[in-house]
Formats: C-alpha cells, sequence, structure tokens
C-alpha cells in the first residue's frame, strides 16, 4: 500500500515540476508571430496549387504580410476575397488580371488524320517519343489526358474528340498543364485575350490541310484584315503580337478559310469566321495505317 | 577425333565477351544466305538535312535545280556534321519540312529522280589516300559525309581525331551485329572484306594506332573466315571471334570483351585508348575514298514476318519506306508494326513517309501474329523484386530501382544517384522483366524530362 501512495506522491510532484517547467519555458522562449498571418491563410483558398509562386498559402500570406508580394498575386480566390485581404491588410490589392491557359490545337479526331494507333503506355509523354506518336499533325494534341491528370482544379476535361478543354471559371494559371504537355501546345493569356490561333502546324497550304481540316495554312488573310502589326506570318503560322491586344477585333477571323483563327467569348464559346469551312462529321477519322507504337 | 573436340572444347571456353547480356532468339537465318542486291530508285526521294548527330547540313543547291548522282547537295554545317550527297540523278523539286523517325518533322532536300536514271556514278576523280596526311584523311572523311552505319549515325570523321592529352592505341572494328534479325553487317563482311580493310588502314594510319582488333561474333565463322584470307601479311589486324550475346556490339561492351577496359560512364572510348569503328562504315571509307565519292547508298535489312522477299538490299538514301517496302512484297493490310533497325533498340515508325537514312540498318515488319502476343501480356503488373533485371544489365544498373523511382517521377534522383545517363537503352531489363514493366521506356521519359529541366533552369 505504502508503495502505491509513495509512487502516487512522486508522479505527481515530477508531474508538477514539470509543469512549472513548461510554463517557465512558455514563456521565456515564446516566439512572437503576427496574428493577421493566422487571418489572412483563413481567407485564402488553402489549395496550395503554387500559381502565385510561394510554396503553398501559409506562405502567401507570410509574405502578403510582410508586404512581399501583394494579395491580388492570388489567382485562385475571387477578386471580392482578394480586395478583403487588401483592406484587411491595409494595402494595394495589386490586382492583376487573371489568367487562363489556352491550347494552340483544335485537331479533334473528327478533324485530325491519324496515321498509326499508338500502342503501349497511356500517357502523352511516352507517345510523344514512339516517332511523334501516330497522328499526322506532327504538332498536334496527342490526347492522351497528361494535362488533365495533372490539374489540380479539375479545369481541364477531354471533349469526345480527344482534345482538352479548359474550364476559365476553374483554372489557376498554376503552369502545371504548360510544362506537362510534351508538344507545349499550352500557353497562359490574360483572360482578355480573345483573338487566338489555335495551331501549331508549321507546314503550309495543302500539305497542312491534308494532316488536319482546321490547320493553319499559312494563307496570311488574317494578317492583312488586322490592324497593322497585330498578326504577322512566322513559320507558316500567324502570330499574335498580344503587346497590341488593344487593337484585336473580330475582324481577322472573318476570312480565315479552315477557322484556325478564332475568337474567344468569355463562358467558353468558340467564334469562327463565316468562311470556314463547316465541319459536319460527328465520328472520328479512320486510321490510315496499321502501324503501331509499341516500345519496350 | 577425341583430341580435336577436345581443342574444339576449349577453344568455346576461351571465348571473349562481356558478363551480363541476355540471348535473344537469332532470327538472322531468313536473310544471311542472301546476298546483297540493288533496289530500284524510287520517284521521289527524300533526304533530311539532319540525318547525323550534330549540327544539320546546308543545303547548296536550288530548287528547280538539275543534280547529277554522287554530286554534293548540302556542306557541312559545323565541325561535327557531314554534306549530303544527291543520291540519284535528277532534279530539286523543293527544299521543306519531312517527317522523321523522331516524329518532328526537319527540313529535307526531296529528289525527283529522271525515270532513265541508272546507277552509275557520274561524280568524283581517283586520288591517291597513301600519301595523304592524317589531318587531310580527316578532311577527306568528312567530304565523304560517312557516318557510323551502325545506327548512332555520329560523323566518323569526329572520331579520327584524338582528343588532346589523350591516346589510341588499338582500332576495335565492330563486325558483332548482335541484334536479332539484322544481317547488313555479315553480308558486307562476306562481299567486301576488300573495302573493309582498306578503310582499316585509313582510320588506323589517321590515329595512329598500333593494332587492330576485328570482333565477330560465333555465329559469324563464315565472315571471320573472310576476313581473315583477305588480311594482308604484316599488318598488326587480328580477327577474334566473341561469345553470341546480346549487346555484344555496344561500343561499351565490345571493348570490355575485346580489351578488358572499361569505357568510363559518359566517356569515350579515347579515355581508354580505344577507337570503335563499324565494319560497314569501314567499307564505305574504304570504297568512296579513293575515288573521292560520297556517301549516298547503303545496305539494309528488309526482313520479318511481314515481307514476302526478305533479304539484304542496297538502296539509295533517301527512299521513302513505303517505296522499299513495296518491292520487296509487303501488304499492309496483313502488318501491323514496321521498326527502323533491330526488335531490341529500334525505333518504330509511325509513318511510311518516313525516308531511309544514315543510320537505318533494318526495316523489319511485324504482322499480327507476333505483336498479338505482346498485346496479350500487355497489362503491367507490379515489380515483385526479383532482380532479373539486375542480373543481365550489362553496365550493373539497377533498373528495377530505377523503374520504382520513375513511378514516383523522382527522375532528378535516378541521374543523380543511380546513373541514369549511364544506360544506353539496350533493353535487357525489358526484355526479361516477368511483370512485363516497360523499363527503357520509364527511362527515355525520364531522360527527357531531365533534358527539358535542364534547359529551362539554363534560361
Amino acid at each position: 500500500m505504502v508503495e502505491f501512495i509513495t509512487a502516487g506522491l512522486l508522479m505527481a510532484f515530477l508531474g508538477m515540476c514539470l509543469s512549472v517547467g513548461l510554463a517557465v519555458a512558455n514563456r521565456m522562449l515564446y516566439v512572437y508571430e503576427d496574428p493577421r498571418i493566422d487571418e489572412v491563410e483563413e481567407m485564402l483558398p488553402n489549395t496550395n496549387c503554387g500559381a502565385c509562386g510561394t510554396p503553398g498559402c501559409r506562405a502567401f500570406a507570410e509574405a502578403a504580410v510582410a508586404g512581399d508580394i501583394a494579395p491580388g498575386k492570388c489567382t485562385v480566390s475571387p477578386s471580392e476575397v482578394l480586395k478583403a485581404i487588401a483592406i484587411y491588410l491595409g494595402v494595394d490589392a495589386g490586382m492583376e488580371e487573371k489568367r487562363v491557359a489556352r491550347l494552340a490545337c483544335a485537331g479533334g479526331t473528327q478533324v485530325a488524320w491519324t496515321r498509326a494507333r499508338y500502342e503501349g503506355l497511356e500517357t502523352c509523354r511516352a507517345a510523344a517519343l514512339v516517332s511523334g506518336g501516330g497522328k499526322g499533325c506532327a504538332w498536334g494534341c496527342l490526347g492522351l489526358e497528361d494535362c488533365m491528370d495533372v490539374c489540380d482544379s479539375d479545369a481541364i476535361v477531354m471533349d469526345r474528340y480527344g482534345l482538352p478543354v479548359v474550364d476559365e471559371e476553374k483554372c489557376t494559371a498554376c503552369k502545371a498543364c504548360v510544362e506537362v504537355c510534351p508538344k507545349q501546345l499550352f500557353s497562359l493569356h490574360p483572360i482578355s485575350h480573345r483573338l487566338w490561333v489555335a495551331c501549331k502546324n508549321l507546314e503550309m497550304g495543302d500539305e497542312a490541310e491534308a494532316e488536319c481540316e482546321v490547320a493553319c495554312n499559312a494563307c496570311g488573310r488574317c494578317a492583312v484584315d488586322a490592324p497593322e502589326g497585330l498578326i504577322t506570318m512566322e513559320n507558316n503560322l500567324a502570330v499574335i503580337d498580344y503587346s497590341r491586344n488593344d487593337l484585336a477585333t473580330k475582324e481577322p477571323i472573318l476570312r480565315c478559310p479552315t477557322g484556325a483563327i478564332v475568337w474567344l467569348e468569355r463562358g467558353g464559346a468558340i467564334v469562327k469566321g463565316p468562311e470556314a469551312k463547316r465541319v459536319t462529321r460527328v465520328s472520328p477519322l479512320p486510321i490510315l495505317e496499321t502501324s503501331t507504337g509499341i516500345m519496350r | 577425333m577425341a583430341r580435336e573436340m577436345f581443342s574444339d572444347l576449349l577453344q568455346l571456353s576461351k571465348r571473349k565477351s562481356f558478363s551480363r547480356g541476355i540471348h535473344p532468339p537469332e532470327c538472322k537465318d531468313h536473310t544471311s544466305g542472301k546476298s546483297i542486291r540493288r533496289l530500284p530508285f524510287a520517284p521521289k526521294l527524300v533526304i533530311p538535312l539532319s540525318q547525323h548527330t550534330g549540327a544539320p547540313a546546308v543545303p547548296v543547291v536550288r530548287e528547280g535545280q538539275e543534280v547529277v548522282r554522287g554530286e554534293p547537295i548540302a556542306e557541312a554545317g559545323g565541325f561535327v556534321s557531314v554534306p549530303m550527297h544527291a543520291p540519284v540523278t535528277g532534279i530539286v523539286d523543293r527544299i521543306a519540312l519531312a517527317p522523321t523517325l523522331e516524329g518532328e518533322p526537319s527540313p529535307a532536300i526531296f529528289i525527283k529522280s529522271y525515270p532513265a536514271a541508272d546507277q552509275r556514278i557520274l561524280y568524283g576523280a581517283p586520288r591517291d589516300i597513301e600519301s595523304m596526311s592524317p589531318e587531310e584523311l580527316v578532311q577527306a572523311v568528312q567530304d565523304t559525309g560517312v557516318v557510323g552505319l551502325g545506327g548512332a549515325a555520329f560523323p566518323t570523321h569526329v572520331k579520327l581525331i584524338v582528343p588532346e592529352g589523350k591516346s589510341v592505341d588499338t582500332v576495335v572494328v565492330n563486325g558483332c551485329e548482335c541484334e536479332p534479325y539484322l544481317t547488313t553487317d555479315h553480308r558486307v563482311m562476306l562481299e567486301r572484306p576488300d573495302d573493309i580493310i582498306a578503310g582499316i588502314r585509313v582510320v588506323a594510319r589517321s590515329l595512329g594506332a598500333k593494332r587492330v582488333l576485328v570482333g565477330i561474333e560465333e555465329n559469324k565463322m563464315d565472315a571471320a573466315e573472310v576476313l581473315r584470307k583477305a588480311l594482308p601479311e604484316g599488318l598488326p589486324i587480328k580477327v577474334e571471334v566473341l561469345r553470341v550475346k546480346y549487346p555484344q556490339g555496344a561500343e561499351k561492351m565490345l571493348v570490355k570483351a575485346l580489351l578488358r577496359r572499361e569505357i568510363p560512364p559518359g566517356g569515350l572510348p579515347a579515355d581508354v585508348g580505344a577507337a570503335v569503328f563499324n565494319v560497314a562504315t569501314l567499307a564505305q571509307i574504304g570504297d568512296l575514298l579513293p575515288r573521292q565519292q560520297g556517301l549516298i547508298e547503303r545496305v539494309v535489312t528488309i526482313t520479318g514476318p511481314g515481307v514476302e522477299r526478305p533479304g539484304n538490299y542496297l538502296m539509295a538514301l533517301g527512299t521513302p519506306l513505303r517505296f522499299a517496302l513495296e518491292q520487296v512484297g509487303f501488304s499492309n493490310r496483313r502488318s501491323k508494326q514496321v521498326v527502323l533497325g533491330g526488335p531490341m533498340m529500334g525505333a518504330t515508325v509511325s509513318s511510311l513517309d518516313i525516308p531511309v537514312t544514315k543510320g537505318v540498318t533494318g526495316i523489319l515488319v511485324m504482322t499480327h501474329k507476333q505483336t498479338r502476343v505482346e498485346l496479350r501480356h500487355n497489362r503491367i503488373y507490379p515489380c515483385i523484386k526479383c532482380g532479373e533485371c539486375v542480373e543481365v544489365c550489362p553496365l550493373y544498373l539497377n533498373p528495377s530501382r530505377l523503374g520504382l523511382l520513375a513511378r514516383k517521377q523522382q527522375y532528378e534522383t535516378m541521374e543523380e544517384q543511380f546513373h541514369l545517363n549511364a544506360c544506353f537503352e539496350c533493353g535487357c531489363c525489358s526484355y526479361v522483366c516477368p511483370s512485363n514493366i516497360p523499363l527503357v521506356q520509364y527511362f527515355r521519359i525520364a531522360k527527357a524530362l531531365n533534358r527539358e529541366r535542364k534547359a529551362r533552369a539554363c534560361l
């Protein structure tokens, strides 16, 4: 019995001593942390997407409170939240225009020919290493969903013709799809860039159109119709100078014979010119040759 | 009798080789007995300006210009580059993008051949190569446009210059041809031994090498005999017969088998005092150099169950695959997969408009029967860590570990800790893997991504 009591007392005494030690340590070694960091972190979306350039939302909050980064750099939060953070911190929101990922290819399976069937690891990267991946157009989207898999915000879905479609609302401009695409088809653009060349084919004329019905065939009409300097032809491809984006109108798309240059309406609608050939085919084109790409 | 048998056995046990590696079915019998035959000219030839390692060649012809068979049509775009010559008499149709094996279209010269064009070469003049200095020889070899014809397509003249601070004592001649199905080197050794020896003398003199070792695998004893007979008296050339094993013909493995010297990772054969040349490359040098001509044709093995008349064909460079296959009886319906090179390291093509280039050793056509077997096993199972791949990797890497890291996308670790870049993608690990893991494909992806990352970091 005595043993139990001594042990209990000893434990109680030890606990008391150590808790006093802890209490003292808590006072002496206290690190002051700005309470605003927690507040700001609370307001952020906490997706840790990395699009702002900091490693996660906590780091962003620390940088924002320290004044190293403007709250507007967060591409995910809606603008009201960013303004609220800016007011809370008493700084300028530094709002930047929302940016989204855009795909420079419109060659789905109903308009672009497939030369060979690829069989092997089901990723674009692996397919691209086997003789370019079997698509007729060597620059076009392979449609094996690498971008969809890498997108953390579910902003990319594949349409029925194997092309990724970006949801402008959900896209956080985190750059993951830009880096993963082996054909470098994605790029980030401010949402106000509405004039868009959805093609990267460097061939011209019939050779470009033989591979894909909606390829840019380098006819140069859009470059002539556009305000001076907005569109130039480089390497058989229309290139838009986005530093003059304020000049952009729907005019350049009007005479495009293939519909490679388009006007992107807000909300995702794609407007082609009236002279673009109408694609009524709904089924995928057949595969031209039988060779396949098994790589071991 | 018994004594003979004993000495045979002794001989067998003494055959040189490297450790590890695999023994795939050889499948060479369909074509090894068939002598080299010429193919006619295709109506249109495509000569890519970049069909070798290094800088692309620069065209010296205009569209619409007439060219004569053998005439230079593009000059070297730098030191590590070679000129191109017209393989056929005809007219330059256009200079435009053409499909390539790598996928990315690259600039090429399209030549429309004249219907009456014959095989005579009207360009070049005989000259005495014995009196040329080593520097002149290097220039002369570059002018022929010869690159490594074993598949790597590395400009040969670059190998003729010994890097500063190093010396080359041995020239190693590669007549192994360890890839299944291929028999081009075999036929070249049987039919053109004198050209090979002339080529050996050029490279040996240019490098100042003291001896020459010719490595030939045991399944080509006839070629070894022919070469031995053709050897002139008093030259330090020795023909060595090696065990049959894949990848015996890889530069690193061959040097190890013949010289017992190990080329360091990322190093060159010159680091261990050797220089390695393929027999077909040497035959072309021995043939073209005295006549001052350029490389315009090569021997290609067209084989596989998908073709009716397999054989070894001498064809003009730039012949589109479709034309070459039509000549030997090929049906698009029956065939399923066309591979350039051998089945182990070759690359599947995605278009038959791709032309035959300097580095193409074989065209292999597989039918549904072969690929179906592959498809049935196409499911990838988890690594069971059986260690088969470690047992066969000729470079003593750990493919299993590399594969697991690739699945986790730890590409940097693969390079930094597990010597990813030493791997030359021989495919032994994928061949033996019971779980059907496409290890080489993983490694190629890892290498491509690492290269991209480094390029981005440089920006």
